[in-house]
Formats: C-alpha cells, sequence, structure tokens
C-alpha cells in the first residue's frame, strides 16, 4: 500500500488554528494569549479588512519580539477607527503624527532606540504603519528615505486601493477602472485610468532592502510568516498587505477575506517575498479563477457589468492579471498545497 | 507618565465603547447535521467519532460509533457506505473513506479486546427478539443498554443471519463476525440458537414485554424456466448458505448466474472461487440498471466473470442452456427479440431476490402486510402494539446497515412504549450542504486506496479481498473529515474576526460571542470552514 | 574660553555641549554650516552617543525628530526659509504633540522670489505654531540660547525654536565665549520624557480630539506657553549665575530710562540701532532701544511696562504681514493697546536689503518729528516701484513683477542658489 504521508490536517492547513497541531505550530492568531495589539471597541466598519490585518501582523510583530514593538501611524482610517479620544485601542505604545510622515517618525523612533541602547542592535523593534495613500503617495518621499537609508523600521502597508477614510478617492493604488469618488463611473473611460500603475512592493525591491513581501488578510499563516521573518532582519523592511475594504470596493461585510482570497487566485495581487531585491518565494494560484469572478462581487466595479458588459475592460483587467502571473510565476503548481 | 490630556491614551481603552450595538445580524453557534450522518442508514455519527479518530483517540472513536452501531468490524467491511456518497469531500477531491476508518476502529477494537461501556441500570423489561441478523442483534444490543433484558431466538445453528449464511468469507471473514457477537454476548445479550418462533403470541408467553421481529427474507424468488433432469437449477441463498456447511456445493465447471443484484455476484464470484473455470452473470437488462454496486461488478470483472446483458434464460438442457437478446423499448424496459443463443452450462443458480417468511405472524390481528412485506410505523411498530418489526422483511432496502438501523430505532420505541410513552424521533437539524461551507480550508488530500489482494488468490481462494488501512492511513484519511456542521475548534472565527469578539473557552469547549463587541459582520460565518455558524437578523 | 569663530560653529558646538542624541539634518542656506559641523562631530565620535541622520527633506526632518523625541531621544534639527515652510505640518504637530525638539532656524526670506539673505518672514509664519521662538541678537547670544532652549523645551514639553540672522550671525566671525562642558551639564539636567513611548508602559500618542475636547486642548497649550514667562526669567538668572553672563529673557532695554522715542526691534538689528541710539544719545536725543527676545510667548506685560513710558514707538521689524503691514508691530500693538502713543511701523531689511546707520539716523530722527508715515518701508526705491505700478495701470497684464523690477535696476540674470 502506498504511504500517505499525514501531514498536516487534511481538515484545515488553511486554517487560524486547529485543535490537533502542537501549539508552536498554530498560528499566532489561535492562541488565546495572543496580544490583540488593537483590542475590541475600535470603530472601523464591519467586516474592515485593514482593522484585521493590522490586528494580524501587529500580533505577529508582536509574538516576534516578545512584545517589544513600537509603532508610528499614518494618518488613515486605521488611526482614525482607532483611536478617537477619549479611547485607543491600541495596547502597544504607539504614535499618530501626520499623514505623509509615518516612515520618517518611524526612522526618529529607531534612532533613538539605538542611541539609547547604546548598542547597534536595540531590543525593542518599530513598526511604521498607514494606507495606500499615506504610503504609495504622500508618504512616498519619506519611505523611500527610509528605504535608502535603510533604517531599522517595517514598514506595513495596508492597501485597500484608495484614499477610504476621507470618502474612497482614488489613490495611486487604486486599480484601473475602479470606481472611487474622484473617478467616478462616467463618460467615455468610467472609473480609474488604465495608468501605469505604482506596485510599491516593486519600488521597494529596487531599493534593494532586505525584505519586501505582500500578503493578503485571506492566508494568515503566510502573512505571520512574513512578520516573522521581517522581525529577523535589521535595516528597512516592507510588508504591502492587501485588505478588503467592504465600504470602499462596495462589498458585502462578511465577504472581506473571501476578497482578499479571489484577489491572490485571479493574479490581480500577486503574493510573494524578496530579500535584497530578489524574489525568494512565491504564493502560487491555488485554484486558478478569471477576474471576473473577483470584479463582479464589488459595486465599484458595478459599471462594467451593466446591460452591455464592458468586455474590453475586463479582458484588459484580466491581461493584467496575466501579467502578474507570468511575471511572478503564479501558475498552480501540483504538490505546492 | 505625565500624560498630555487628550493627545495621550490609555492603552486599550476603547473597551469602554461597545460596538455590539451596531449590530443588525448576529452570529450563532449551530452544529448542522452532517451528509454523512444523514446519509447513513444506522444514524451513526460519523463526523462525531472521525473527531475523536483524527485526534487519534481511536477508543473514544470506537465508543462513539458503537453508541449507535454496535458492529464496527462487520460494518467496515459490508456497508455499502451511503455516507461516502454523501460526503461533501467529494466536491473538493474526494469522498472521505468512512468505511475504511470504521473498519480500522472495528479491527482495532477486537485487537485491543474493548468493551462497551456498562449498560443503564436494569428495568426488569424483558423483550423477544426474534431472529439473529443484524436488525435482530441491533435491537437487542440497544434494549439492553437502555437496561432491559434482551433475549434472541434464532432458528439457525449459528447468530448473524444473512451475515454468515450470505455474505461471502472473502468479505466478511467469520472470525470477524464471531468476535462481534461475542461481544454483544458479553455485553448480555442472550442468544438462544436452534429456536424457531413459529407462533409469536406463543413465544410472549415465555414472560416477555415485548417482541422485536427481525427473521429477514429467507425464501428464494422462483423463476419458470422448463429444464431438463440432468441439468442443476439453484437457488443463490441456498448455494451460499451451503457454504457454511461441511461440503462445499458442486455447481461444475460452467456456471450460469441468473440475476442483477448483490447476490448474484456473489455466488458467481463464490463458483469462481470454488474452481469454476467459467461464471457467467445472465442478466436482462443493461448495466447502469444493474442493482449490484458498480464496485462489485468492477471486482467480479477482475476476477474473470463475464456478464450478459440484456439477456434471458429461456430454457435449461442437460449441459446448456438458450438465451435469448433483449432490446430496451422507449420506455426503458427489456422486450424480447426472438434472437436465441446457446451456452454451456453445468449448472444454473437463480439470484431473483428473497421473500420473508412471515408463518409465525399468522395469528397476529391488526398486521398489515403489503408486498410480502410487514407495514411498520415511524418507531418501528407493526399494526399490532408491543410488535415491532425491522430488517429485510420490514423495507425495500435490504442492506445489514439499515437492518441495524430499524434495530436501534425499534429499541427506542421499545423503550418508550415499555415506559407508556409515545416514541417521537428527535428533529434533524438541518443539513451542511457543500454551500454553507468553505471548503478552501481544506487542504487537498485524495483519498487513501485500501489494498486489494492479488488476483490469482482472488480467484482461488475465500481470503478476504480488500485490505484495512494501518494507522497513519487511518489517521489521514480520519483527517480528511471536513467536520461539516460542526465545530471542529480550528479557531477561524476566534482568529478572523476584526473586532475580537470571539472568545475561545479551551480545548474541546469551544466558542462564545462576545456580543458587546460583535458588529455582526458575518466574516466568521463565511469563513468557519465547516458551517458551524448562521447569521440571524436581530430584532430590535 | 574666548574663541574667535563663524557664528555658526559657534551655535554647532554649543549645541553639541547639549549632549543632543539624535540629530537630523537636510541642507538649506543659510543653515548649512551649523549641520555640517554637526555631522562632522558625530562622525568623529566627538558627539556621541548620537544619531546624525542625512534626511530627503525638512518634512522627514522634523518628523524624525518627533519620533525620536516621542521615543525618549534630545532630538535637535536646523532650517531656514523654504525648508522651514516645507516642515511646516510637522512643526505644528511636534508642538501639538508637546515635544520638546530644539530648532534653528537661520532666519531667511521666503520665495517666491526666490532669495536666500535674511529676514524674519520664515520664523514669524510659524508665530502661531505652537513653538517657543527665541530670537538672537549676537552669535554669543545665539549660542547662549540654545543652551537655554534645551532647558525650556523639556521642563515645558514644548519645541523651542531658537532664530538668528541667517548670513549676518550664522556667516559672521566674532568673538566667543564658549562655555565648558562641565557647565553646560550643571546647567542642563538629562533629558526626562514627559511621555514616551515604551513597551514597559504603553500609550497611544497623537489622539484624534473632536470638537467636544479641542478647544481645551488648545486652550491648555496656550497655558502651558504662558508658563515660559514665568520660567524664562528664572533661567536666564541661573544661565548668569553658571556662565557669568546676561543671556535671554524676554527682552533687553537699552537707554530707554527717560526715552520719548522707543525703537522695538529683533535680532541682530539690534546691534546697528544701538549704535545709533548711543550716537543721537550723544547728540541729546531721548531714544532708546527694545530688543524682543522671546517672541512666542509674546511677553505682552513686559514689553507695555518697557514702552509705556514714551511718547512714540518705532516697530522696526524684518518682516512683513502682506495686506495689513506688520508683523512685530502688531504684537507689541496690542501690547500698548490702551495708551495714548504715537505707533509706526517700519519694515526694513526684507532679503537681505542692509539696514544702515545713515538710514537709521534719518528714520529716527523724522520719527521724532512724528514725520512718519504710520507704515514705512524703509529705504524703498520709490521709482522702481512707481515705474512699475504705471505699467501695470497702462497694461493689466504686465508680466512678472520681479522680472520687470531686475529689469529696471540693470540686473541682467539672476544669480543661481
Ligand atoms: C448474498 C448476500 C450478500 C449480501 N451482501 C450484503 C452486503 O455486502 N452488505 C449489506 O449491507 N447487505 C448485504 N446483504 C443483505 C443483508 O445481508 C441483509 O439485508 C441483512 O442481513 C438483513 O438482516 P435481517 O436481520 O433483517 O435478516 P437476516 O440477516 O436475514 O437475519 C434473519 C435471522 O432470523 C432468523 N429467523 C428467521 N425466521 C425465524 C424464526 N421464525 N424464528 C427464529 N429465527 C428466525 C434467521 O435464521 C436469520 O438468522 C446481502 C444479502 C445476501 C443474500
Ligand atoms: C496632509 C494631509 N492631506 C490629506 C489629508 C486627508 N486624509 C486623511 S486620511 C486620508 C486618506 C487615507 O487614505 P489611506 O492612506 O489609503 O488610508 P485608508 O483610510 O484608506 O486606510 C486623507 C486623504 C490629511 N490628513 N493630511
Ligand atoms: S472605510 Fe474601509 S478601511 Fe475604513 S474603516 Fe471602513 S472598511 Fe475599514
Ligand atoms: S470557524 Fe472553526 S472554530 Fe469557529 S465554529 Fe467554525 S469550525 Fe469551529
Ligand atoms: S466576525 Fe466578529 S464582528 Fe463579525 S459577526 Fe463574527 S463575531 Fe461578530
Ligand atoms: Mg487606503
Amino acid at each position: 500500500m502506498s504511504f500517505q504521508p499525514v501531514k498536516f490536517y487534511q481538515t484545515g492547513t488553511f486554517t487560524v488554528g486547529n485543535r490537533l497541531l502542537p501549539p508552536e505550530e498554530r498560528s499566532v492568531q489561535a492562541s488565546t494569549k495572543r496580544f490583540n495589539s488593537i483590542n475590541s471597541g475600535h470603530r472601523a466598519c464591519q467586516g474592515c479588512g485593514e482593522a484585521l490585518g493590522a490586528r494580524y501582523a501587529i500580533d505577529a510583530a508582536m509574538e516576534a519580539t516578545d512584545g517589544q514593538v513600537i509603532a508610528a501611524n499614518a494618518t488613515g482610517c486605521l488611526e482614525v477607527f482607532s483611536t478617537p479620544y477619549p479611547e485607543t485601542s491600541w495596547q502597544i505604545p504607539w504614535i499618530h503624527s501626520l499623514f505623509g510622515n509615518t516612515a520618517a517618525v518611524a526612522t526618529g523612533i529607531a534612532a533613538a532606540l539605538k542611541v539609547k541602547g547604546l548598542t547597534q542592535t536595540p531590543r525593542t523593534r518599530v513598526v511604521a504603519q498607514g494606507g495606500d495613500g499615506g504610503t504609495t503617495d504622500i508618504g512616498f518621499g519619506c519611505l523611500s528615505g527610509m528605504f535608502e537609508r535603510n533604517d531599522d523600521v517595517l514598514y506595513i502597508c495596508y492597501d485597500n486601493g484608495g484614499y477610504m477614510n476621507t470618502g474612497v478617492q482614488r489613490s495611486s493604488a487604486t486599480p484601473p477602472a475602479a470606481r472611487t469618488a474622484t473617478t467616478m463611473a462616467v463618460g467615455p473611460a468610467p472609473g480609474n485610468v488604465f495608468g501605469q500603475g505604482k506596485f510599491l512592493p516593486a519600488i521597494a525591491m529596487a531599493h534593494e532592502i532586505p525584505y519586501v513581501a505582500t500578503a493578503t488578510v485571506a492566508d494568515l499563516r503566510d502573512l505571520e510568516a512574513k512578520v516573522r521573518r521581517a522581525m529577523e532582519f535589521r535595516g528597512a523592511r516592507y510588508i504591502h498587505i492587501l485588505v478588503p475594504c467592504p465600504l470602499g470596493w462596495g462589498t458585502a461585510s462578511h465577504d472581506t477575506i473571501k476578497m482578499a482570497r479571489l484577489a491572490k487566485e485571479t493574479g490581480i495581487f500577486p503574493v510573494f517575498e524578496a530579500e535584497h531585491g530578489e524574489i525568494k518565494s512565491v504564493l502560487a494560484i491555488r485554484r486558478p479563477l478569471p477576474v471576473e469572478d473577483y470584479l463582479r462581487p464589488q459595486k465599484r466595479y458595478a459599471h462594467l457589468f451593466g446591460k452591455t458588459p464592458a468586455v474590453e475592460t475586463i479582458a484588459h483587467i484580466q491581461a493584467l492579471a496575466d501579467k502578474n502571473i507570468r511575471k511572478y510565476g503564479l501558475q498552480a503548481r501540483k504538490g505546492d498545497h | 507618565m505625565d500624560k498630555p490630556f487628550a493627545i495621550t491614551l490609555d492603552p486599550g481603552s476603547s473597551l469602554a465603547n461597545h460596538t455590539g450595538s451596531w449590530r443588525t445580524f448576529r452570529p450563532e453557534y449551530v452544529d448542522r447535521l452532517p451528509p454523512c450522518n444523514a446519509a447513513c442508514p444506522a444514524g451513526e455519527n460519523i463526523q462525531g467519532w472521525l473527531f475523536h479518530a483524527e485526534a487519534g483517540d481511536y477508543e473514544k472513536a470506537w465508543h462513539a460509533l458503537v453508541e449507535n452501531n454496535p458492529l464496527p468490524a462487520i460494518m467496515g467491511r459490508v456497508c455499502y457506505h451511503p455516507c461516502e456518497g454523501g460526503c461533501n469531500r467529494q466536491h473538493v477531491d474526494s469522498a472521505v473513506g468512512i468505511n475504511s476508518v470504521e473498519r480500522f476502529l472495528g479491527d482495532e477494537a477486537r485487537k485491543q479486546g474493548w468493551k462497551f461501556a456498562p449498560p443503564a441500570a436494569a428495568t426488569g423489561k424483558r423483550v423477544l427478539v426474534v431472529g439473529s441478523g443484524p436488525a435482530g442483534l441491533s435491537a437487542a444490543y440497544h434494549l439492553t443498554r437502555m437496561g432491559h433484558k434482551a433475549v434472541i431466538y434464532e432458528a439457525g445453528p449459528l447468530a448473524g443471519g444473512m451475515m454468515r449464511f450470505g455474505i461471502p468469507k472473502y468479505r466478511l471473514p467469520r472470525d470477524v463476525l464471531d468476535a462481534e457477537i461475542q461481544r454483544l454476548i458479553d455485553f448480555g445479550v442472550e442468544i438462544q440458537l436452534q429456536t424457531k418462533v413459529t407462533d409469536v403470541q406463543q413465544a410472549m408467553k415465555d414472560g416477555f414485554d415485548a417482541v422485536f421481529l427481525g427473521v429477514g427474507a429467507h425464501i428464494a424468488k422462483r423463476a419458470y424456466i422448463p429444464a431438463g433432469d440432468a441439468n442443476k437449477v439453484l437457488d443463490a441463498v441456498a448455494v451460499l448458505r451451503g457454504m457454511e456447511g461441511h461440503d462445499a456445493p458442486m455447481l461444475g465447471r460452467k456456471v450460469v448466474v441468473y440475476g442483477g443484484g448483490n447476490t448474484a455476484i456473489d455466488v458467481a464470484r463464490t463458483a469462481k472461487r470454488l474452481g469454476a473455470e467459467e461464471a457467467i452473470i445472465v442478466y436482462r437488462r443493461t448495466r447502469d440498471k444493474m442493482p449490484a454496486h458498480d464496485f462489485e461488478v468492477e471486482e467480479a470483472l477482475q476476477e474473470g466473470i463475464s456478464i450478459k446483458w440484456l439477456t434471458t434464460i429461456k430454457e435449461a438442457g442437460e449441459s446448456d442452456i438458450m438465451v435469448e437478446k433483449m432490446a430496451l423499448d422507449d420506455k426503458g424496459f427489456p422486450q424480447p427479440t426472438g434472437e436465441f443463443e446457446r451456452i454451456e452450462a453445468d449448472s444454473v443458480v437463480l439470484a431473483l431476490g428473497q421473500d420473508a417468511d412471515l408463518s409465525l405472524l399468522e395469528n397476529v390481528p391488526g398486521l398489515v402486510v403489503e408486498g410480502g412485506m410487514i407495514k411498520v410505523d415511524a418507531g418501528m411498530m407493526t399494526g399490532h402494539p408491543g410488535v415491532f418489526a425491522g430488517g429485510d422483511m420490514a423495507g425495500n432496502e435490504r442492506t445489514v446497515t439499515v437492518a441495524v438501523g430499524h434495530g436501534k430505532k425499534a429499541a427506542r420505541a421499545i423503550d418508550a412504549w415499555l415506559r407508556g410513552e409515545q416514541y417521537a424521533p428527535l428533529p434533524k437539524a438541518e443539513i451542511a450542504t457543500i454551500e454553507r461551507m468553505n471548503s478552501w480550508y481544506y487542504s487537498d488530500a485524495p483519498k487513501t486506496v485500501r489494498p486489494v489482494l492479488d488476483i490469482i488468490r482472488r480467484q482461488s481462494t475465500f481470503e478476504e479481498v480488500l485490505g484495512g488501512l494501518d494507522e497513519t492511513n487511518a489517521l489521514f484519511e480520519a483527517r480528511r473529515c471536513m467536520s461539516c456542521g460542526n465545530c471542529f475548534e480550528c479557531d477561524n472565527c476566534y482568529g478572523v474576526c476584526p473586532d475580537n469578539a470571539v472568545i475561545k473557552l479551551g480545548p474541546g469547549k469551544r466558542f462564545k460571542f462576545n456580543f458587546d463587541y460583535c458588529k455582526g459582520c458575518g466574516i466568521c460565518a463565511t469563513e468557519c470552514p465547516c458551517g458551524a455558524i448562521r447569521m440571524v437578523a436581530e430584532e430590535n | 574660553m574666548l574663541k574667535q569663530m563663524e557664528g555658526s560653529r559657534a551655535v554647532a558646538e554649543a549645541v553639541a555641549m547639549c549632549r543632543p542624541e539624535v540629530i537630523c539634518a537636510y541642507p538649506i542656506s543659510p543653515q548649512t554650516h551649523i549641520v555640517e559641523a554637526l555631522g562632522e562631530m558625530v562622525k568623529d565620535g566627538t558627539l556621541s552617543p548620537c544619531e546624525f541622520i542625512n534626511v530627503e527633506s525638512e518634512f522627514a526632518a522634523m518628523s524624525v525628530a518627533i519620533g525620536s523625541s516621542a521615543a525618549g531621544a534630545r532630538s535637535y534639527t536646523a532650517t531656514a526659509s523654504q525648508g522651514l515652510l516645507f516642515m511646516a505640518e510637522a512643526v505644528y504637530n511636534a508642538s501639538g504633540l508637546g515635544l520638546p525638539i530644539v530648532m534653528t532656524v537661520a532666519n531667511r526670506a521666503i520665495g517666491a522670489p526666490i532669495n536666500i539673505w535674511n529676514d524674519h518672514s520664515d520664523a514669524l509664519s510659524q508665530r502661531d505654531s505652537g513653538w517657543l521662538q527665541l530670537f538672537a541678537e549676537t552669535n554669543q547670544e545665539a549660542l547662549d540660547l540654545h543652551i537655554q532652549a534645551f532647558r525650556l523645551a523639556e521642563e515645558l514639553s514644548l519645541p523651542v525654536m531658537v532664530c538668528m540672522d541667517g548670513f549676518i550671525l550664522t556667516h559672521a566671525y566674532e568673538r566667543v565665549d564658549m562655555p565648558t562642558q562641565a557647565q553646560v551639564d550643571a546647567y542642563l539636567p538629562k533629558y526626562v520624557p514627559r511621555q514616551m513611548l515604551d513597551p514597559g508602559e504603553p500609550v497611544s500618542i497623537g489622539a484624534m480630539v473632536g470638537p467636544e475636547a479641542f478647544m481645551e486642548v488648545r486652550y491648555l497649550a496656550h497655558a502651558k506657553q504662558m508658563e515660559a514667562l514665568e520660567l524664562i526669567p528664572s533661567y536666564a538668572a541661573e544661565f548668569k549665575s553658571v556662565f557669568g553672563r546676561d543671556s535671554g529673557g524676554l527682552t533687553h532695554t537699552y537707554r530707554t530710562e527717560d526715552a520719548e522715542t522707543i525703537i522695538v526691534a529683533m535680532g541682530s538689528v539690534l546691534g546697528t540701532i544701538k549704535d545709533v541710539i548711543d550716537e543721537m544719545r550723544d547728540a541729546g536725543h531721548k531714544i532708546g532701544v527694545l530688543g524682543i527676545t522671546l517672541f512666542r510667548p509674546f511677553p505682552l506685560a513686559r514689553v507695555r511696562e518697557s514702552l509705556q513710558g514714551a511718547k512714540r514707538v518705532v516697530v522696526l521689524e524684518k518682516s512683513m504681514a502682506v495686506g495689513l503691514g506688520g508683523i512685530l508691530s502688531t504684537n507689541v500693538r496690542m501690547a500698548l493697546s490702551g495708551l495714548h502713543m504715537h505707533g509706526y511701523t517700519v519694515i526694513a531689511g526684507l532679503g537681505g536689503r542692509a539696514i544702515t546707520k545713515k538710514s537709521l539716523h534719518g528714520l529716527f530722527r523724522q520719527a521724532e518729528q512724528d514725520a512718519l508715515e504710520p507704515l514705512t518701508f524703509l529705504d524703498l526705491d520709490w521709482n522702481m516701484v512707481n515705474k512699475q505700478l504705471e505699467r501695470e495701470k497702462a497694461h493689466r497684464r504686465s508680466g512678472p513683477v520681479a522680472e520687470n523690477l531686475l529689469r529696471d535696476v540693470g540686473v541682467v540674470a539672476a544669480r543661481n542658489y
């Protein structure tokens, strides 16, 4: 009889935990002792992917550093919903300064830690975090400076594809054809333009910083592994997490994780990690799907599926996904799962 | 710290903000009925026992299993596992090999000598069980568990019914059968062999408060076939029963079996093993119409049995038979074509089904018999109060598993009846259909294939054809269970809630919602792999 | 120890003696020599432990300082002009968060037209930013004010801007009395942050505050700044006892005892003014000068007290509120409200225009005769201005003003800065 290795649990390789796993192999989120770095009572919308992504990432960082994390946070939903006076949801030392300076604030904290510690390797680690707007647009200068100097900061971008906190306007991370308040679904080319794109992970890689990774809230284990890996490096690190926004995307609050999964499975959002500018691993597609499956449930793309479907636009988006699949080698492989 | 006013805040203070008030829907933990459980005629809680098997606690798994079915080693061999047909995993890769894990547990129990949990306190009630087939054994077992005294009257020389006198050894080795029956006897089930009941009401006078009938269906159906003297026309049940005696039946070199059910297949395979050079099944209709299970047909073909489809036997001669080709009409019924052919045959075995012998019920008033079967209500009670029946005599679906299920159901009804109550089956939970699940979370793990005996030995010996799984394989297979509709503590809901509104209660204790903070987004319900959470509208 | 040295160098050495732990720098004239000197000291180890960070913008410079200060490190930066405006959002943020950062502003004009020379427009544009603002008259004072600034900032948990005139002070070689490290250590205690990012005691800094408490937060910021009015004189006094000289304080008066005319000014121009006053006093004029050292918080009471005996006040300032007039003068006027005296605003020295003794003599004399316009532009080339005004009258669109004016004065091409 052929021997079947009892690998991980057929009932839940992709789940948060599993009663059958030895505790050390479970995700941080499975533990009753997880930090809940961002606590209950925050004012994020129902089903907010950013609230979830932030807890996933910061809890993982806390775990990796034994609770020694200081965070700097850009203006945006995450900041607004977590710290309206008189309550904060954060259970870690946390500072919000401005919209566009988070990477620099983090650099300052790291510098302070270094000089205070009087050693080259302070125990406390610094995480900077912001939305896609705060990262790819207004905070880009400070971020690039932080990368270039290789400051000892892990920067995490929660990409929900737009300026959500101000009411869903377009950012440079807003995908083509998506409707936002500043790229309305009107006129001959409704929704956002098909620009040149500004995929920040690739730009981060061009800085050849020690570690760059992408992740989604649909794959907790992968996300946690990346935060853990990031914490093994000193210097500038960048993790770009796709966090669906029910409000901005026009999706059901219960579909947040599903949407992230679809983004990855369709090739719309490549999930990979790179060290010193070179790709080290990619998360292959498990069950290939056409981009339409991803687009259709989102109201921001509703104009593509009207009486006369925008076949060409959809094909254009499919071509972009196909390009990702080629470029990053995302095609489904046997034995990967 | 001398904190500046308003700008700097104390950690975690947002707990003061009860976001639960935003909710318009609330999540609820539910236990839905797994489709395997729903499909199991014996009413096994399959997901329930696999849950323990997954953890490697086979003894606990076995105990959970035998709460519904006392014959797992038998079941793990002969059951046609409709559970696997219902299994949601077939939509992911392939159904969980429930049956092979069941067999593993049954065999493990034999090896380890596991005993049933002690029965409830004796009630002093006595119940007569007629027949020691699976229906009778199951009824007796469940009655015993409930504290009643069950006594089986069995006409035959050995217990087991068709499991012994029908199902061939190469599918059900007798030591397995013996062991599981012995465990029942050890448990307190009393079996009186060679005790044929000819009049139920008479037998009841031996001090019984109720009776369960499980006499099976043993009278072979005949078809009229003109036959010369020399040719042997036999019936399948008799042939197979003969296999349990000292001398194997003499069937000759060329054996023709007439019929299309599992019995026909078993007879043909038995004939092959007895040395027949040719074993041919003659069946009136096409393969897809054949009542025999596909895998059995497949196994028979592998062993060299040939099947003539769309064919009837017209007459049996001295050393051959004449058959007529049939053709399907537009309604799909076979019609004669007038095309004839002769086939060599030393014997013809008829496997055309069996009728129940209901003569023991002749004097019982109120009984209803329909199509040769006794009519029973939802609690397996016949038209005569206190007389219950199940198994082959009371149903169209004639399998060991159905019989075991009947026995269990009847036992519960008898228990209620003995207490002067009306038996009311528990309302069934909603079925955990694949649509209610999120199968993404299950990793790809194709079904484990059971080892099969080599073909030479399959054709010449009565050794068991299908092997069992070893421990690692059984564990692998158990862990393929997706736990449909029942929380398996995957921690997903606990992990995916953006509001930390799920409380983990600890191993085995499952989870609880914290409605102070749950905003009712429904992510937990969508991402619960097994569909154990549902969203219900909040009423204001 | 007396030393002949460049102003920037003097300030850099004084800052170094304050043991800053994080310095962020982005170059802009005329601040460059200060951060260059500090960079060198960190690199060669004279200033240690200290992190010197070459940031990518002034916005980042202030932001890095915000981060390091919040994490408990004594933090310093320097800038000027465009740089100060580029960091403006962070300037407000630093004070809003109550972070005791010290920043040198090497005062320079703001463009367009781009101009690297001195005036006070840059610092005064941030007068409402919530920072304390100190103006140095001399290089000695610039040096001393930095030492006091750290003390003040950390005591109040508010950021302090030390303003010194670009080029005039920063690039001037003067004799200064350089304190010893022991003196500075005696004067400036170790930094004990009021609030700090610390995993051992986590807090959230920088909450969003709505209408329910925002006014209160603002009032408290004001109240906090006002505390400086009490603290500064005592720190100056203490400074004198340690370092042996008068430096800092709220204001300085010079020969105002019986003055009928009092000039008010800030920064290095006070030196020239004092010279003129000495000469005029010798000629029997009853004139004196009030130098403002602390511009924010503005010492209203002290200014009023210093000026109330005079008949007239002339505020001479290197800044301008376009569309209104003076900035300093508006502040001074507030101190004088209800007092009946003549008040003149003189805008002078913008964009590096020289303020000569000769011009001041003329100006002050005119003032004494109350022959000044309420808003006077010292040494304005009326000819040039009027020509342009006429041109504009003729053609509604007349091209960039600056270019036209340059053409008028015969400058062919602008220099590159
Ligand atoms: C060849 C063959 C192969 C089969 N293979 C399978 C299989 O692989 N899987 C499966 O699920 N099912 C199989 N079946 C069907 C299955 O065996 C029966 O459905 C099942 O055994 C019925 O159980 P029962 O208890 O109702 O009756 P039985 O098993 O027939 O038992 C009835 C018992 O009652 C006794 N009895 C009868 N009358 C009296 C009386 N008056 N007094 C006292 N005792 C009496 C009989 O001696 C017998 O022991 C097979 C059947 C045959 C014939
Ligand atoms: C300098 C500045 N410009 C604009 C804003 C307004 N603003 C606040 S949050 C925000 C959008 C944030 O978008 P993003 O960074 O993507 O985060 P999200 O809210 O989507 O999570 C904007 C435009 C600001 N606060 N500061
Ligand atoms: S708008 Fe989007 S990102 Fe912001 S809180 Fe709501 S769901 Fe989250
Ligand atoms: S998500 Fe997992 S832990 Fe939660 S109810 Fe479902 S099976 Fe149980
Ligand atoms: S995920 Fe959390 S907030 Fe959403 S419904 Fe479930 S328990 Fe409530
Ligand atoms: Mg965004």
